[in-house]
């Protein structure tokens, strides 16, 4: 199965290139591109759902003595399902639209695609840094030049942050040279083994955007175009989730400590809390995604440490079910975000604006596509019956039944790591309410917004379809469960056999079992039942002005009415604000309410700064500055002395290769 | 009469009735709150069946809708219905057992009412008129507060169970083999007041106010009338009713029969309405008793309802050592 995966690796490349030199095949040149990410998706599903024999292939050239060395198993046939997914979606959506990045998609698929396949430390890099370098370029291609050049600024000093922290992960892990196999078969140990933990949560941390390197994600992620914001919150952290269970779970060996998985898991819940928390005060539509994908990452790399952790403690069932949720939500969200992303895109093009103080009411004007909004949004805030809730059931689940792993600490630990995973939870509620409600809901706030329109026929055909992934797939989750099979057995050594099948999900641990399907149909059939009655004896419905416990009507030359009265999405998280929001972001408020026949508006404003950005990320931007400025040095030297430097270069990496000769 | 079929038949014929407790005993033990609390401050106060007249009026009255009410407006009502509705058949009254039984977990029945919120958020905003949105800003500070308490309490009962399956619990409760514990002590009062910021009861808000500002889940429904009203109302009730039945299972669950022997149902049902009726009481007593809080002062009470509900589990893992 992994030559047609190389076909398309290839076939993508392809794409872009020809996309580069003949720009007017853009369009059939990217329905092209979603077709072969749907082919990659089926292919992937295929290997998945008949359990394929893994399969490995050494290619005979890159570096000398290696080689390129892909394999495909059960682990990265499952991450080439959010990739290929969020890819076709994102394409097909950006079929028609003008994008001057447009031939570095497929590149950055590609990328995606090869980071999955990698099997050995050097391809891995190669496909990593091609996704990140796309990525950051489609960053820079779209939008106002500033803000996007400051976004792509502060991306670039990340992912060289990361792309250093991956490669001295990878060194002080399992030194130079070798594939996975010759990487597996000596794990590391004692002082190594927990450098490459630091490192790895450095590397691919950084990216997936795990605490405390998590700050950029709702500020570079909506810099870009919004099938490219789409990929990178559906399909490029999740890449980077992948390189860490293979690292984790996978190459260090299945003998690690038992507080391997606990950074894991203690970041993990912060970033469930603190994205939340985050995405409850942006007031652009990309930045509250961007910021809950913060919170899903969380909640994931929370549910892997947890099967990291009962993995070491010999309690194979319930590593299974830790691992099958983090899947489950991997999967889940990829598909709800990439909804959202793709609709944020559709809202812009139709009401030129992602601002939501500018937004609100396009119910009316965008019916399907508010309703595919609600679907989406419901399952990115947990509620049944959506996929989110079935895996954020399972996270629950797991870790409410850990305490049983012995040591006292590990169990003090669990309560209060679900404590923040639960106010997560709540916080991501309310986020994503206060996202549709002011975008789609109540009155519009601008002229501009009133204008809107519906989105075209293919696309919203786009957004039904993943709008009902996501909720055929809530009801039956055991259908992710099954494909994500392969994978438990292959890292823990347990798989899910038998929890669960097309009624519900039963854990093993505790005997709780979450009856997706028949609470679904139970909760329908009360709905259906509530509407037929309706029908059947219609009430007299009348229209009038809005109630609004009697306030005047508004003038005439304010059609929709004073729409400053209506609550925003500012004023929704108010009190949220002044009692989370102050002690997390510094959230202030000022009003300034002018006196009585003083000429002036009234104004109303808050900010707020996250401190993560201000007393971690600044400090990074400085020293890149700093070096930056002290690397302009090399640029003045005379001839001579640039000759002396390579000179110089080229006996210290000679003394390199000697001396790792040496210790070899 | 061990037999699966008559096993599932009965459990049937419980949830059957069941259904009809809630039907009836929802709108009346809210009338029945509401008579007692106007005894208690002096006046008369509207007949216990009040409730239903007043059901019955809203669905014969006419609809007003505002002019720019979308379909969200028409549909979200019946949402929240039917997730307070699908809760409601999920949490036991008089009889363990039931037919919903085996799906009736606690996290789940919580994923219902958080629907059931939602629903009813994405009604008040619908409109764009101000209260609606209070009432939602509000509803989010108090859900952030609540929503950790709750799930610690899941977690406790979990520890003490070893499910959170609502008819495990309930059974292992009932047969006693737990013993008293002061854990379960410190998650009742953790509960209660989730409960009583779910249900909207003082000292967190007032459903009786008439005073808009104050308004916490009422200020989410000026907007409707007739129908939709009805349809809001009645989820109101199913939860006020829901939220009781979940202390009385989980908290008292004496008396309770199991759903396989009907010859122990009368036995259940009178228990179950003696405990119903007794925790509306206390309820009321309460409320008289106590003045509503500033919303702001509220994170402050469910802050201590959180600390309880911490200790409770602490208190687990160090009396007996949980391994």
């Amino acid at each position: 199965m992994i030559y047609p995966l190389l076909a398309i690796f290839a076939a993508l490349l392809g794409v872009g290139v020809t996309e580069s030199f003949i720009p007017s095949l853009a369009s059939l040149l990217r329905t092209m591109t979603a077709a072969l990410c749907a082919m990659g998706l089926a292919i992937a599903v295929i290997f998945l759902l008949f359990r394929l024999t893994a399969a490995g292939l050494h290619l005979p050239f890159g570096p000398p003595g290696l080689g390129i060395n892909l394999a495909l198993d059960g682990l990265s046939a499952f991450f080439l399902l959010p990739v290929f997914l969020s890819g076709a979606a994102g394409l097909w959506a950006a079929r028609t639209e003008h994008l001057s990045g447009g031939p570095l998609i497929p590149v950055f698929i590609a990328g995606m695609v090869l980071s999955v396949l990698a099997a050995d430390g050097f391809t891995l890099f190669v496909g990593f840094e091609t996704m990140s370098t796309a990525s950051w370029l489609l960053v820079l291609s779209y939008g106002e030049p500033t803000a996007a050049v400051k976004a792509g600024r502060l991306y670039m000093t990340m992912a060289v942050v990361g792309a250093m922290a991956l490669l001295g992960a990878m060194a002080v892990g399992f030194g130079v040279g070798g594939d996975f196999t010759a990487w597996r078969a000596h794990p590391p140990h004692g002082a190594a083994a927990a450098g490459l933990l630091a490192l790895l949560l450095i590397g691919a941390g950084s990216k997936a955007g795990l605490p405390p390197l998590h700050g950029w994600l709702p500020i570079a992620h909506p810099a870009a175009p919004a099938p490219v914001s789409a990929m990178m919150s559906g399909a490029m952290t999740k890449v980077a989730l992948y390189v860490l269970i293979r690292f984790l779970f996978d190459l260090a060996g299945h003998n690690p400590p038992l507080w391997w998985g606990v950074p894991l898991l203690v970041l993990g819940a912060m970033g469930a809390l603190l994205g939340a928390a985050r995405a409850n005060f942006e007031t652009d539509i990309k930045s509250v995604l961007a910021s809950s994908t913060i919170e899903n990452i969380g909640i994931i790399a929370a549910s892997l440490g947890l099967s990291l952790i009962a993995r070491a403690a010999h309690l194979p069932s319930l590593a299974a079910m830790a691992l099958g949720a983090a899947l489950l939500h991997v999967l889940g969200h990829s598909i709800a975000k990439t909804l959202m992303f793709l609709v944020t895109g559709a809202v812009d093009h139709a009401a030129g604006t992602r601002r939501m103080d500018r937004l609100g009411g396009l119910v009316h004007m965008m019916p399907i596509t508010t309703l595919c909004a609600f679907c989406g949004a419901a399952s990115l805030a947990a509620l049944p019956p959506m996929i989110g809730f079935a895996s954020v059931w399972m996270v629950f689940q797991s870790l409410i039944t850990a305490p049983r792993l012995g040591s006292f600490v590990l169990q003090m630990l669990m309560p209060v790591m679900a404590l923040l995973l639960a106010c997560g939870g709540a916080l991501a509620l309310s986020a994503m309410l206060r996202l549709v409600g002011a975008t789609f809901l109540g009155r519009p706030r601008a002229v501009r917004t009133a204008g809107a329109h519906e989105t075209d026929f293919a696309t919203s055909l786009l957004f039904m379809g993943l709008a009902v992934l996501c909720l055929l797939l809530g009801l039956v989750p055991g259908v992710v469960l099954r494909l994500a099979n392969p994978t438990l057995t292959q890292l823990v050594g347990a798989d899910l056999t038998g929890q669960f099948g097309l009624l519900a999900i039963t854990t093993t641990t505790s005997g709780a079992s979450y009856t997706a399907l028949p609470v679904a149909i139970l909760l329908g059939a009360i709905l259906l039942g509530a509407i037929l009655i309706l029908r059947r004896h219609p009430a007299v419905v009348r229209r009038g002005r809005a109630w609004d416990c009697g306030y005047a009507a508004p003038p005439m030359f304010m059609p929709f009415g004073d729409t400053s009265t209506q609550y925003g999405a500012t004023s929704l998280t108010e009190p949220l604000g002044r009692s989370l929001g102050v002690p997390l972001f510094d959230w202030q408020m000022s009003t300034t309410i002018p006196e009585p026949g003083e000429i002036g508006p009234a104004r109303f404003g808050v900010v707020w700064y996250d401190p993560v950005l201000r007393f971690l990320h600044a400090p990074v931007l400085r020293t890149r500055d700093w070096l930056a400025d002290r690397a302009e040095l090399i640029q003045r030297l005379t001839i001579r002395r640039t000759l002396g430097m390579m000179v110089l270069a080229l006996v210290v990496l000679l003394m390199i290769v000697a001396l790792l000769e040496q210790s070899q | 009469m061990n037999s699966p079929i008559l096993i599932a038949l009965f459990g049937l014929i419980a949830l059957a009735l069941h259904v009809t407790v809630l039907a009836i005993g929802a709108p009346w033990l809210l009338g029945y709150s509401r008579c007692l609390q106007a005894r208690l401050q002096g006046r008369r106060g509207p007949p216990t069946l009040q409730v239903f007249r007043d059901l019955t009026r809203l669905w014969r009255k006419e609809s007003m809708l505002a002019e720019n009410a979308s379909s969200v407006s028409q549909i979200a009502p019946l949402v929240v219905f039917a997730a307070s509705a699908t809760a409601a058949l999920l949490v036991p009254s008089f009889a363990l057992g039931l037919s919903t039984g085996p799906a009736s977990d606690l996290i789940l029945i919580a994923g219902l009412f958080s629907l059931s919120r939602a629903a009813s958020a994405l009604a008040a905003m619908d409109v764009g008129n101000w209260f609606g949105g209070l009432g939602v800003s509000r509803e989010f500070l108090l859900a952030f507060f609540a929503e950790p308490v709750l799930l610690l309490v899941f977690f406790t009962l979990n520890l003490v169970a070893g499910s959170t399956n609502l008819d495990h619990i309930a059974e292992l409760l009932r047969t006693g083999v737990l013993g008293l514990r002061l854990s379960l002590g410190l998650a009742l009062a953790a509960m209660i007041t989730v409960a009583l910021t779910e249900m909207g009861r003082l000292p967190i808000g007032n459903p009786s106010t008439h005073l808009e500002v104050t308004m916490l889940h009422e200020a989410e429904t000026l907007e409707f009338s007739g129908r939709e009203l009805a349809f809001i109302e009645a989820a109101a009730m199913l939860r006020f009713f829901t939220w009781l039945a979940l202390l009385a299972a989980i908290f008292a669950p004496f008396g309770i029969a199991p759903a396989a022997s009907p010859f122990d149902w009368p036995l259940g049902l009178l228990s179950f309405g003696a405990k119903m009726l007794l925790l509306a009481t206390a309820l009321v007593f309460f409320e008289a008793g106590v003045a509503r809080m500033r919303i702001f002062r509220v994170p402050e009470l469910l802050g201590i309802a959180l600390m309880l509900s911490m200790l409770a589990v602490l208190f687990l893992f160090v009396s007996e050592g949980y391994t």
